[in-house]
């Protein structure tokens, strides 16, 4: 699709489109009803801040620009307690300075979106090329006992998609949720479908009147629903450990229960949250597991191994957090070898070797950036491993 | 056996009760302390108003004045250090119907929060943003922050602090907001009014709240208690109305210039949205 | 069609991600193909060197990055000094005459093509529109579009009034390639008999 002009002077796009991830992305976050967009530029995600500059006027949405990411952060909050959905968009540098408030935002039960469009680091690193190398800050960057959802997604599609998604998993779990692309995944220009109807989990809001409500008081399913700032609730909001009305309590019993139910209102859903996407795994004597955009060369050397006789397979995590140990571990005893090619020095491959629990080698493919894994170096390691 | 007439008994009730989160007091404010007295102001300040109080929602950050909005039965958001100002800035912007109050300390405003401050200010963000200066950090032990004066102890200047302070109004003024006045926890008709001001302005309006901390800064500083605050505020505060705000520095022991500074009119961020939108249906697409 | 990398190059303001665009969307929305464009990104893509990356085929694209191009387009003799080498063996080289005047030493195993896109773009109104020339004969020396599909691809992609002055170089250049076209079967002919 055209970047200066494109047809979308009304509404919601809907058909096929030739469309960048970073475009696809803030697509996605508009079909899924995001309506507040607070950002600071930074490659490669700038696009995604330029798009919503523009489709937000169009929509009754609002774009604003923030001073700085740690800004953009508890605008989205803010904005989410304004009762719209919300997100933002950064990359390394700003994830970094995010880290503060998206612990607020856990803390806060707080459902909203945050992409990372990952480059190659640390520090300013590679601002225009790719890196994997966040994958680990994005399970425990913040500080403190905590559950986290991060997805991945593998093409421009999928960023549409797994965009929608996320916005309706920090609904349905009311915590921020992290779309963990890259810099190619991001950049990248492909076909992108965007069908009439993407699937909608709305606000749980209190089923009683305000005056006997508890802010923080979760129903059976562990997870609290939400009254949004001027409905009359009085709601009080902290980032202290508090009680189920809201109030800090900071003591090790109130501690205790709220960020236990924290992580398990996460860990007690992990077969809804999960998706995985699994080719020839059955039966395969090496498996690549990856995510993202390591993820789709994987598959090449998959086919490619395939071809020579090796029985090889390819597990996909769409999900990276939570982390599937349990597939995993079920994989590694019927497989000799993982293999797992990543943009950094071995982070998903560590989780992949803890989950096997021993029960089948984990081969690391390591990248420090700034480019791809061409198929060889991956089929090099299946051969190896198959031997 | 005589008739003892039976006293009325009058219930004890605070006189802010409807506004107060009563379940959760007593507060945690040191005696002596301005924090509770700008909270009183500030909640006489909302009644005066008008406003209608299921659209008011308070922002705090972190510190002794953060804990405001731990007390104010409002929606109330209690954020992270410095953070309060663009946590209500989402909240504003996503729900233009609400009226947006930020609490908080010079500490959590000023220094962690200086950045956002200033940013708010000069978009014109709609919201009342008050500030209680006590000149140190009282919740963490008495250190100094952006308002100490030149010389005064704390427990980070123990030998008199080598930095210049930020004179608020001048900050704020420079900054963009649209309404800037500074009272002391003395002055309570007078920051009543001025915060009930500020609350109805439309656009960034700051009240600083020069405030006592007996427990840290005042002690040190031998400055006296509670009670010799207030003879002190009365001796040295001088009312400037319209003063030219860089001329209200405050020096240790010195004289405190005190009044409304700015109050003047300017299209606000809402503003100019509502103008683009206006354009972007005048226009054919 | 398995899987065609190509590489447009030449500097900022020649619209080559345009022209990349307009290649990929014609792939996908038009020729029901698939195709992958990238770009380079970096201060030197702001009116220095610039360059686009597609690659175009009817399975699924899986690694989405060029890595030896079968077709390049150079527009700047910059671009050809830097991108020439990379070319994959038999494969094809189109640049823009007037723009890379100093061209690689022809091989049996490369073909190197001259269009003189800047002039036929100055004889249709204007030299702006030299990358339509390029993808024009870009089009017929491959084979890889329809050019239907590139027709309507640039019709949405260029903008509004003028669309006449683009087709129009689309359909010089389409002309000039399809001439050399011939020559190199004729050429190829002759070498054989």
């Amino acid at each position: 699709m055209g970047r200066k002009k494109s047809p979308v002077s009304e509404g919601i796009l809907k058909g096929e489109f030739f469309m960048s991830g970073d475009i696809a992305c803030a697509e996605g976050a508009l079909s899924a009803g995001c309506r507040f967009f607070a950002g600071y530029p930074i490659t490669p995600a700038t696009e995604i801040a330029e798009r919503m500059a523009e489709r937000m006027p169009q929509l009754g949405g609002v774009y604003i620009q923030m001073e700085d990411e740690i800004a953009s952060m508890n605008a989205v909050l803010g904005a989410s307690w304004g009762g719209l959905r919300a997100m933002t968009a950064t990359s390394g540098p700003g994830f970094s300075l995010m880290m503060e408030n998206l612990g607020l935002g856990i803390m806060t039960e707080t459902p909203c979106v945050l992409v990372n469009v990952q480059r190659g680091g640390p520090s300013t690193g590679l601002p225009t090329l790719v890196g994997q190398g966040d994958m680990m800050q994005a399970r425990w960057g913040t500080h403190g006992v905590y559950e986290i959802i991060a997805l991945s997604p593998s093409s421009p599609q999928e960023f549409f998609d797994l965009t929608v998604r996320a916005f309706n998993l920090a609904e349905k779990y009311r915590i921020p949720v992290l779309v963990m692309a890259d810099e190619v995944v991001g950049h990248m220009t492909e076909r992108v479908v965007i069908p009439e109807e993407v699937p909608y989990f709305p606000r749980r809001k209190p089923n009683f009147p305000p005056g006997d409500y508890s802010s923080f008081q979760p129903g059976e399913d562990l997870i609290p629903p939400m009254a949004n700032a001027g409905e009359g609730y009085h709601i009080h909001v902290t980032g202290l450990t508090h009680d189920e009305r809201g109030y800090p309590v900071t003591d090790e019993i109130t501690q205790e229960r709220l960020v236990r139910r924290l992580v398990e209102k996460i860990r007690g859903y992990k077969k809804d949250i999960i998706i995985l996407e699994e080719k020839g795994v059955e039966g395969a004597e090496v498996v690549v597991c990856s995510y993202g955009i390591s993820a789709r060369v994987g598959l090449w050397a998959v086919e490619l191994a395939r071809r020579e006789g090796i029985k090889a397979g390819m597990l996909r995590l769409l999900t990276v957090w939570p982390f599937p140990q349990e597939r995993i571990r079920e994989v590694a005893s019927k497989v000799k070898a993982f293999v797992v090619p990543e943009i950094n020095y071995g982070q998903i491959a560590l989780e992949v070797e803890r989950s096997t629990g021993g029960r089948a080698e984990v081969i690391p493919i390591s990248h420090m950036g700034g480019g791809l894994y061409e198929p060889e170096d991956i089929l090099k390691a299946i051969r190896k491993a198959a031997r | 056996m005589s008739q003892v007439e039976k006293p009325t008994v009058v219930p004890l009730e605070h006189p802010r009760e409807s506004l107060l989160r009563e379940e959760r007091l007593p507060h945690i404010w040191c005696s002596g302390c301005g924090i509770g007295t700008a909270l009183n102001c500030f909640i006489g300040a909302l009644e005066r108003s008008g406003l209608p109080l299921d659209k008011v929602a308070i922002v705090s950050g972190i510190g002794c004045t953060g804990r405001a909005a731990g007390y104010i039965k409002l929606d109330s958001f209690h954020t992270t250090h410095g953070r309060a100002i663009p946590f209500a800035t989402g909240l504003r912007l996503a729900n233009p119907e609400l009226k947006v109050v930020i609490f908080s300390g010079d500490g959590d405003l000023i220094a962690i929060g200086g950045n956002h401050f200033i940013h708010a200010a000069r978009r014109n963000i709609d919201m009342t943003v008050i500030c209680v200066n006590n000149f140190n950090y009282g919740m963490t032990g008495g250190q100094a922050g952006p308002t100490t004066p030149a010389m005064a102890k704390t427990a980070t200047s123990p030998y008199g602090n080598s930095e210049h302070p930020f004179n608020l109004p001048y900050l704020a003024a420079a900054s963009g907001a649209v309404y800037v006045a500074r009272w002391t926890t003395l002055h309570v008709r007078r920051l009543e009014r001025a915060l009930t001001e500020a609350l109805l302005k439309e656009g960034f309006s700051f009240v600083e709240v020069i405030s006592p901390c007996p427990t840290y800064f005042d002690r040190m500083n031998r400055l006296g208690e509670g009670l010799d605050m207030m003879k002190f505020y009365r001796e040295s505060s001088e009312i400037a109305h319209g003063l030219d705000p860089r001329k209200a520095d405050i020096d240790l022991g010195g004289k405190i210039i005190v009044g409304k500074f700015i109050d003047i009119e300017k299209p606000t961020y809402l503003d100019f949205q509502q103008e683009i939108q206006a354009r972007m249906e005048g226009e054919p697409s | 069609m398995k899987r065609l990398e190509v590489k447009l190059a030449g500097f900022g303001g020649q619209g080559i991600i345009l022209a990349g665009q307009i290649i990929g969307q014609a792939a996908v929305l038009f020729d029901q193909k698939n195709a992958v464009l990238t770009q380079s990104y970096g201060p030197e893509s702001r009116g220095g060197a610039c360059s686009a990356d597609l690659v175009i085929s009817e399975e699924e694209i899986l690694h989405p990055l060029v890595i030896k191009p079968q077709v390049m387009v150079v527009m700047s003799q910059e671009a050809h000094d830097r991108y020439a080498s990379e070319l994959a063996e038999g494969g094809m080289l189109l640049a823009d005459a007037d723009l890379v005047p100093l061209l690689a030493r022809r091989t049996k195993k490369r073909a190197l093509l001259a269009i003189p896109a800047t002039r036929l773009a100055e004889e249709v109104g204007r030299r702006i529109v030299a990358n339509m020339v390029m993808l024009g004969s870009f089009t017929a020396l491959t084979g890889a579009i329809s050019v239907e599909a590139m027709k309507r691809s640039i019709l949405s992609l260029v903008p509004k009034g003028t669309e006449g002055l683009n087709l129009q170089a689309f359909e010089r250049g389409y002309e000039c390639g399809k001439r050399l076209a011939a020559d190199r079967r004729e050429r190829s002919i002759e070498a054989e008999a």
